[in-house]
This record gives structure tokens, C-alpha cells and sequence, in this order.
């Protein structure tokens, strides 16, 4: 791999990187669920169970839009993930994803410029519910520091579940089938702790929520708001989006590899 | 020869009547058709709704600890929520279902015909109103399985007719906006709109349970009065008039106030 090679790999991840945020911002139908959706579900949601912090065995904190936020922002990122799945898919039913395969670039190339418009949505949304919560009166327990690290968090979750949404994108090839999973997103939330503390949660879905990737990055992410940055809560975080995207890497070559040799 | 033409007029009249029934019975027909031969077509009005209830009830269940809480089953609390939203959703699709019709141009040739608009639209919000009892059905049945209370016949039959009632005024919504827009790129403010207005209700809690800007919202969403009278044969200890006629009048004059502005939409349209 020459660097002149890598360069201009570097370039195409940069230019797809912008073309996809560009979309999306452009395209109210794919910003909609990663802001919009979101904060409309996390304002009901506050107002609607906030006395839940009168629980004797709800944690001590702030307020219960503080506990909220994290399980906003990582609602937003899966459906950052859908979008961009979404997005994807429609490139693949209009023939511009292959112009790029007949292109001398990586086909990785081609993902990661995706991948990179998914990770800078993240950053977008990290930034807008943390915003959100400072104006509704949350309060950041980690600092200047904890916000860093919520942000990077969230960011590096979104390439991770946006990693997701290629592979399905491009195994499936179909924008209809990707917007058919949409109602998973909330299957896979509803069974972690991002909207309620998991020992408050009903069985069966206490159990599952414990076992929930989903729960790790959304405590890892809370922590820095409600209480203050762990390195236990920080660990578990990051190796539960590097299992994801473990998982995401592995889909997504073996979806491109049969798209490349069957051509659909 | 006057006994004549009153004759004549009356048989004008009744076959006006039933070419009109005929047309009403024609678009419930067709949409009826979509369930058996689309079925991918029902599921979000019955996926969306159902993946609430039970997210919910498994996520907020515990909120029924809380003082003064009228029920020790959130399942219960929350049923009248969801069979609202599901008619939402199906009233919703009926919006989106026109949006695509005018984008394949098979709306134009609705309007060509002799029909009056008002027909047309009754054709669709009718359709809309029976097609709501499917997810009121598939989520009666988890809820009763998962242990909602039995609401008596009574209670029953008054939850199905507010949710034909809500997925009626949802039809109106969406046909209002459809018609306005003429894209299905508009689907997501039809859905929308009727998940607002349901959510900022008394959903999650009982009003003196709501905090902030929710509890002041719904004081005063009308909605409020529809999920308490639903919610009174499923929580309560049985249906009181007093409790009731509220939730049908909100419920009637939100039909009419939206099915109007679905009717001028209607009648301003042109081919």
C-alpha cells in the first residue's frame, strides 16, 4: 500500500464522509429520526415518568432528564445507524454505489466514507442533547472532561451501529427493507437500561437489559453526566462498541464480498 | 304529471343514494384488499403500537410504586395509550396511502368520476375507522395474555369505539396533509402529529404524577379526556357517564373539526 494510494483513499472517505452528512441535513426524511424523533421522545419521556426518581431504588441524581439524556443520545445514534443504512441502500438502488466499485478506490473505502458521515452525525448529536440538557437544566457531573468523553462515546457508537446498517444495506440492496427495521431499533433500546436504571426495569427484560451491549455504552455515557467519569464504566463501555463493531466489520465483508461476486 | 316527477325525483334520489353507498363500499373494499394482499402494509399501524406497550410496560412498570398511582398493573394503565396509537398509525397510512395514489396518478381518476368529494372522502375514512380495530385486536389479545384487566363489555365496547373514532380523525389528518403535499415524503408529520398529540397526554402517568411542561400540556390536550374515559373500564372500578361523555365529545368534535379541513382540501382539489 503506497501512500499515495492511501491518500487518495483517505480523500474518497473525506469526500463520501461529507456527501453523506450533506445529505442528510439536506433530506428532512433522514434528520428527522436522528434529532427530531429523539428529542420529542426524550421531552415526553421526562416529563411524563420524572416522578419515577421518588423510586426508593431509583439512583440518587440531579434530575431525571439528566438520567435521560444518555438514552437519547444513543437512540439517536442507532437511528443515526438506520438513516445512514437508508441512505446507503438508495445509492445501491440507483446505481451510484457501483460507479464507485467500477472506480480504482478500496471497496473498504467506499464503506468507510459511510461510516465517517455516521461517526460526524454522532458528534451532531452528542453535542445537541448535551445542549439540550444544559437549557432544560442538567448538569454535566464530569465536566469539560465528562462532555468530551460523552461526545467521543457517542461518535464511536454511531460508526459502530452505522456499521450495521451498511452490511444489512448492502446484503439487502433494498432502501424498503432497511426502513423495515426501524421498529427493531426500539425492540433492541426497550431491552437495555437507556431509558430507565436496569434494577427498576420488569423481568424478562431486566435480564436481557444486564446482558444488553446496548446498557454498557449507555452507562458508560451516563456516568460522565450523572455521576462522574469511571474508568470501570469507560472499559466496559468501549469494549461493548468494539464487540458491535467487531460484529459490523465482519457483516459488512462478507456482504460486500457477495454483492461484488453475485452483483446484487 | 306532478305525481310523476315527485316519482321520478324519489327514484333519483335513491339510486343518487345508493350509487354513492356503492362508491363509500368500493374504497373500503379496496383498502380492506391491501390487509389480505399487502400485508406488509398493516404492520407498522400493529408493529409500532405493540413494540410500545410492552417496551413501556416493561421499562416504566415500576412507576405503579408511586403514591396515588390508580393501578398496580402499568400493563392495564397503559393498554388505552396504545390501542390509540395504533388507530393513529392505521388513520395515518390511510394519508400515506392517498399520497402515493396521487403520485401514481390513480387519484386523478377518482376525481374524474361522478362522485362528490364528500363520498370519496367517506369511502376513505371509513376504511380507515374498520381497518383500526386490526391493531385494537392483536393488542387486546397480548394485553389480556399479559394480564390487563378485563374492561367488561361495556368498557370493551367503548375503547373500540374511541379507537374508530381516533382512526378516523387520523384519516382526516393525513388525507388533510396528503392532499396539501402530494407526497408520501409527508409521512412522517402525519405519524407525527398523532404521536404528539397522543403522547402529551396523561400516558405514562396520572396528571398529578406528570412533571414540568407535560403536566401543564396535558391539563389542557383534549386528548386527555379520550385516554381517561378509555382508561376508566380497564383501571377503574367500572364505566361512570360522568367520565365518559367528555372523552366521546372530544373525541366527536375532533372527527368533525379535522374531517372539515379534510373535506375543503378535498373539495379545493382539482385534476
Amino acid at each position: 500500500m503506497t501512500p499515495a494510494f492511501l491518500r487518495a483513499n483517505l480523500n474518497v472517505i473525506g469526500a463520501l464522509g461529507a456527501r453523506s452528512v450533506k445529505q442528510t441535513f439536506r433530506r428532512p426524511q433522514l434528520l428527522a429520526p436522528i434529532l427530531v424523533f429523539p428529542t420529542l421522545l426524550l421531552a415526553i419521556q421526562t416529563g411524563g415518568a420524572g416522578s419515577a426518581v421518588n423510586l426508593p431504588e431509583f439512583p440518587a441524581v440531579n434530575g431525571f432528564l439528566d438520567s435521560m439524556l444518555a438514552g437519547a443520545m444513543i437512540q439517536s445514534t442507532l437511528l443515526a445507524g438506520n438513516s445512514g443504512a437508508i441512505a446507503f441502500a438508495v445509492d445501491i438502488e440507483m446505481g451510484f454505489t457501483d460507479r464507485l466499485f467500477a472506480a480504482p478506490i478500496s471497496r473498504f473505502a467506499i464503506v468507510l466514507g459511510r461510516l465517517a458521515g455516521t461517526f460526524v452525525l454522532g458528534i451532531v448529536a452528542a453535542v445537541w442533547f448535551l445542549a439540550i440538557g444544559l437549557i432544560f437544566g442538567a448538569s454535566i457531573e464530569g465536566g469539560v472532561g465528562g462532555a468530551l468523553l460523552v461526545i467521543g462515546l457517542v461518535a464511536l457508537s454511531a460508526a459502530a451501529f452505522g456499521g450495521l446498517g451498511a452490511a444489512i444495506a448492502l446484503r439487502a440492496g433494498r432502501a424498503s427493507v432497511v426502513q423495515g427495521l426501524f421498529p427493531l431499533v426500539f425492540v433492541i433500546l426497550f431491552l437495555s437500561s437507556a431509558f430507565f436504571p436496569a434494577n427498576l426495569i420488569l423481568e424478562p427484560a431486566r435480564s436481557v437489559a444486564d446482558y444488553n451491549p446496548l446498557s454498557f455504552i449507555v452507562e458508560g455515557v451516563r456516568d460522565n453526566i450523572v455521576f462522574s467519569p469511571s474508568l470501570e464504566g469507560l472499559a466496559e463501555a468501549l469494549g461493548a462498541i468494539a464487540l458491535i463493531g467487531a460484529i459490523s466489520i465482519s457483516l459488512t465483508v462478507l456482504a460486500l464480498r457477495h454483492r461484488l461476486r453475485t452483483g446484487g | 304529471m306532478e305525481a310523476a316527477t315527485a316519482t321520478a325525483s324519489r327514484e333519483l334520489t335513491r339510486d343518487t343514494l345508493g350509487a354513492h353507498a356503492a362508491m363509500v363500499w368500493a374504497l373500503i373494499a379496496r383498502a380492506g384488499n391491501e390487509i389480505v394482499r399487502v400485508p406488509g402494509a398493516a404492520i407498522p399501524g400493529v408493529l409500532a403500537p405493540t413494540i410500545f406497550f410492552l417496551g413501556l410496560t416493561a421499562v416504566f412498570g415500576n412507576l405503579t410504586e408511586l403514591s396515588g398511582f390508580p393501578t398496580d398493573e402499568y400493563q392495564s394503565f397503559i393498554i388505552p395509550v396504545s390501542l390509540l396509537q395504533g388507530a393513529g398509525f392505521t388513520g395515518a397510512a390511510t394519508g400515506v396511502n392517498l399520497a402515493r395514489d396521487i403520485e401514481q396518478g390513480w387519484f386523478d381518476r377518482l376525481l374524474v368520476s361522478p362522485a362528490p368529494r364528500s363520498v370519496l372522502l367517506s369511502g376513505l375514512v371509513l376504511s380507515a375507522s374498520l381497518r383500526s380495530l386490526v391493531p385494537a385486536a392483536v393488542l387486546l389479545t397480548i394485553g389480556f395474555a399479559l394480564g390487563v384487566d378485563w374492561p367488561g363489555a361495556g368498557g370493551l365496547l367503548l375503547a373500540l369505539l374511541l379507537v374508530m373514532g381516533m382512526g378516523t380523525a387520523a384519516a382526516c389528518w393525513g388525507v388533510t396533509l396528503a392532499l396539501y403535499f402530494k407526497t408520501q415524503g409527508a409521512a412522517p408529520l402525519m405519524q407525527a402529529g398523532m404521536f404528539v398529540l397522543i403522547l402529551t397526554t396523561t400516558a405514562y402517568a396520572p396528571l398529578d404524577r406528570l412533571t414540568g411542561w407535560l403536566q401543564d400540556v396535558a391539563e389542557y390536550n383534549p386528548l386527555t379526556q379520550v385516554v381517561d374515559a378509555m382508561r376508566q373500564g380497564f383501571v377503574g372500578e367500572g364505566l361512570a357517564w360522568s367520565e365518559t361523555w367528555p372523552g366521546l365529545l372530544v373525541m366527536a368534535g375532533l372527527v368533525a373539526l379535522l374531517g372539515a379541513f379534510a373535506l375543503r382540501n378535498m373539495r379545493r382539489t382539482s385534476y
